[in-house]
């Protein structure tokens, strides 16, 4: 696997170790950090450890994130961000989560993209999912979702 | 004998109605790759938040059995695993199914996986009460101790990077600190307003298990699975009955390996199936068959891996420290309902413990009896494209964990901490050891707080924490794990740099 990426992998884990150790030992009151003291020792220590292997090329573990997985993913990914963060909370779960599903739906498919029956099918299980959805949480368990501007 | 008393708790129409959805619920899902026992009881928590705390648990319990023995029908109909616990099987299932032989792979399967996990329940319902009295004796230090240990075990033993295992450990027990400390009531790490709750455990369960799978079906790009269902010709039950009895020398090696395996934190069900399988192979008279479509291969690895079932749960029922992701999950769908596992489960919940308990026996016995019949069904299923589960467990994820307390905060917490354990997996760490650092970190906070405060008064932190028979066993199994992993990770790479050397 590419050495950059477990040198950058690791290393924003030894940042983290680093920020988590700094805010334990400088914090008040101190008894209430006395058990993440505990921890951010051994954390930095361990996250330290990796960085240091990782940077003189020893990391074995791991095999990365090719290019072909990372283009393969990024559009899933951008989708999943703007559903979470914002399409569920600004536009209602049910449409945020009907719109999310049928894009996915229609990136990942393996079904071709120019025929008519591939679009009505996924049409199809997208209205079916979320009525599915619908019944279970909103119907069956209660769960109040934001409604925003749509549904 | 107590668990004879709840027997009936488990026929009333609620629970029975919940048992049987969550067994063949479990089958259809366990059998679809990619969606692990572990991701699937996740994802299910939030359906039980309207449940009784022994209802929840029936179906939590249910989907766990029967996903482990769902995903013999991928492994044996498609040659595609359902869960890692079924790799063994497709060794000879497939083989066997190949050879038009199908039926009886999967009758040989279902049965197998009953008896291995009728088996395995009981260790569970003879083990669990003598060693939830024994844990009455433990004190605050030991079970700080005993929290550690099981970061350590799980951090070790199921990472391929002994470092890794732990760092990830030490990471979970970091993230459980996020939030308002509880004695001082001071604020602790609160980088976002989201964080200020701390983080909710459902919620962060749903996010590590799930979220990384669904990343990973992103990651494979518009493909199908490409796996074609191999059509199944009737088989006699009786004859897989007689096969099974007549077996007995793999069925006894597996559920026997299965047992001792679940018992030790750590190891999952793969290595229960592996394992068994190979021990069946050097006991056996017919060596030269295995692989080739042998049955006794097929009984071997699924005794094994439902064997392992119930015992896995033995530590986290007597000593509250999860013995798998599975259980650290199911420890979750405990704790929302405000039960605390260990000695205080058996004493003030027992109608809770053992109603549980019981399921899972009713459990095997249902999964045995659905499995043969919804076994095309769910070989059906497991050929739905990635795309579509991908979307699904998406939704679910996003829903679920919204659902545990209103909350969108919850919701980016999933999010955010399945899409970092995402590419830390793909940098060789592991969510197992994560997990059990998010849950056990309140424990073992906890009671190193207490703790501290008795040595205060009493002997000294260093004398309270480091001395004492059980402390020092408790320690000196923490660094015997961690060196045996260290030992099995140099050897490993030994044997590697050889290979590679030679190659």
């Amino acid at each position: 696997m590419n050495r950059s990426q477990h040198v950058f992998g690791s290393g924003l884990v030894f940042a983290v170790g680093l920020w988590v150790t700094w805010v334990s030992y400088t914090q008040q009151p101190a008894e209430a950090f006395l058990f993440p003291r505990l921890i951010a020792s051994v954390f930095v220590v361990l996250a330290g450890w990796t960085f240091g292997k990782a940077v003189m090329g020893l990391s074995k573990v791991g095999n990365g994130v090719t290019r072909t997985m990372f283009l393969n993913m990024l559009p899933g990914l951008v989708i999943t961000l703007i559903y979470v963060f914002w399409a569920a909370k600004s536009l209602g779960f049910y449409t945020a989560t009907a719109i999310a599903f049928f894009i996915l739906l229609s990136i990942y498919d393996p079904a071709p993209h120019d025929e008519a029956k591939s679009w009505m099918k996924r049409c199809i299980i997208t209205g079916v999912f979320v009525t599915v959805m619908y019944g279970l949480f909103a119907m069956l368990l209660n769960v109040y979702t934001p409604k925003e501007i749509l549904f | 004998m107590d668990f004879i008393y709840y027997f009936g708790d488990v026929f009333t129409p609620l629970s029975f109605m919940l048992l049987l959805g969550g067994t063949i619920g479990g089958l259809i899902l366990g059998a679809t790759p990619g969606l692990s026992p572990t991701m699937a009881v996740a994802l299910l928590i939030p359906f039980t938040f309207q449940l009784e705390a022994a209802q929840g648990l029936i179906l939590l319990g249910a989907a766990y059995t029967s996903t482990v023995a769902g995903g013999a029908v991928s492994a044996i109909l498609l040659k595609i695993p359902g869960a890692p616990a079924n790799i063994a099987t497709t060794l000879d299932g497939h083989t066997m199914a190949k050879q038009g032989q199908g039926a009886r792979a999967l009758q040989l399967s279902f049965l197998a996986s009953a008896v291995g996990g009728v088996f395995g329940v009981l260790l569970l319902i003879f083990l669990t009460p003598v060693l939830a009295k024994w844990a009455l004796a433990f004190g605050p230090s030991h079970l700080f101790w005993l929290a550690i240990l099981g970061v350590t075990v799980i951090g070790t033993l199921d990472s391929a990077s002994v470092v890794k295992g732990l760092l990830s450990g030490c990471i979970g027990l970091w993230l459980a600190t996020i939030g308002f400390d509880d004695i001082m009531g001071a604020q602790r790490f609160i980088f976002h307003p989201a964080l200020g709750g701390g983080i909710n455990i459902i919620a962060a369960l749903i996010g590590l298990f799930a979220i990384p799978q669904v990343l990973t079906m992103f990651a494979k790009g518009r493909h199908n699975t490409g796996a074609e269902v191999i059509e199944v010709q009737r088989h006699s039950i009786l004859e897989a009955f007689r096969e099974l009895f007549s077996r007995t020398r793999a069925l006894s090696i597996g559920t026997l390996t299965g047992s001792i395996i679940g018992l030790i934190p750590g190891v999952g069900g793969q290595i229960a199936g592996l394992v068994a399988y190979d021990q069946t192979k050097k006991f056996s008279s017919e060596k030269d068959k295995f692989g080739t479509g042998h049955s006794e291969g097929v009984i071997a690895a699924e005794s094994a891996n439902n064997a392992m079932v119930g015992p896995s749960l033995v530590p986290l029922l007597t000593l509250s420290i999860p013995g798998s992701p599975t259980a650290a999950v199911l420890l979750g769908g405990l704790l929302i309902h405000g039960i605390f596992p260990g000695s205080d489960l058996f004493d003030n919940h027992p109608d809770v413990a053992w109603t549980f308990i019981n399921s899972m026996l009713i459990g095997q016995v249902l999964m045995c009896v659905f499995g043969l019949y919804v076994a095309g069904l769910a070989a059906r299923v497991a050929q739905v494209p990635q795309s579509v589960m991908a979307a699904i467990v998406l939704a679910l994820s996003v829903f679920g964990a919204y659902s545990v307390q209103g909350s969108m905060g919850d919701v980016y917490v999933m999010a955010c901490l399945g899409i970092g354990m995402f590419f830390l997996e793909r940098f060789g760490f592991s969510a197992a050891p994560l997990v059990l650092g998010l849950i056990l970190g309140p424990i073992a906070e906890a009671n190193f707080i207490q703790g501290g405060m008795i040595a205060d008064a009493t002997v000294g932190k260093a004398s309270y924490f480091l001395t004492g028979g059980l402390n020092l066993l408790l320690i000196a199994v923490v660094l015997a794990s961690i060196a045996y992993s260290v030992w099995m990770e140099l050897r490993h790479r030994r044997y590697t740099t050889k290979e590679e050397a030679q190659a």
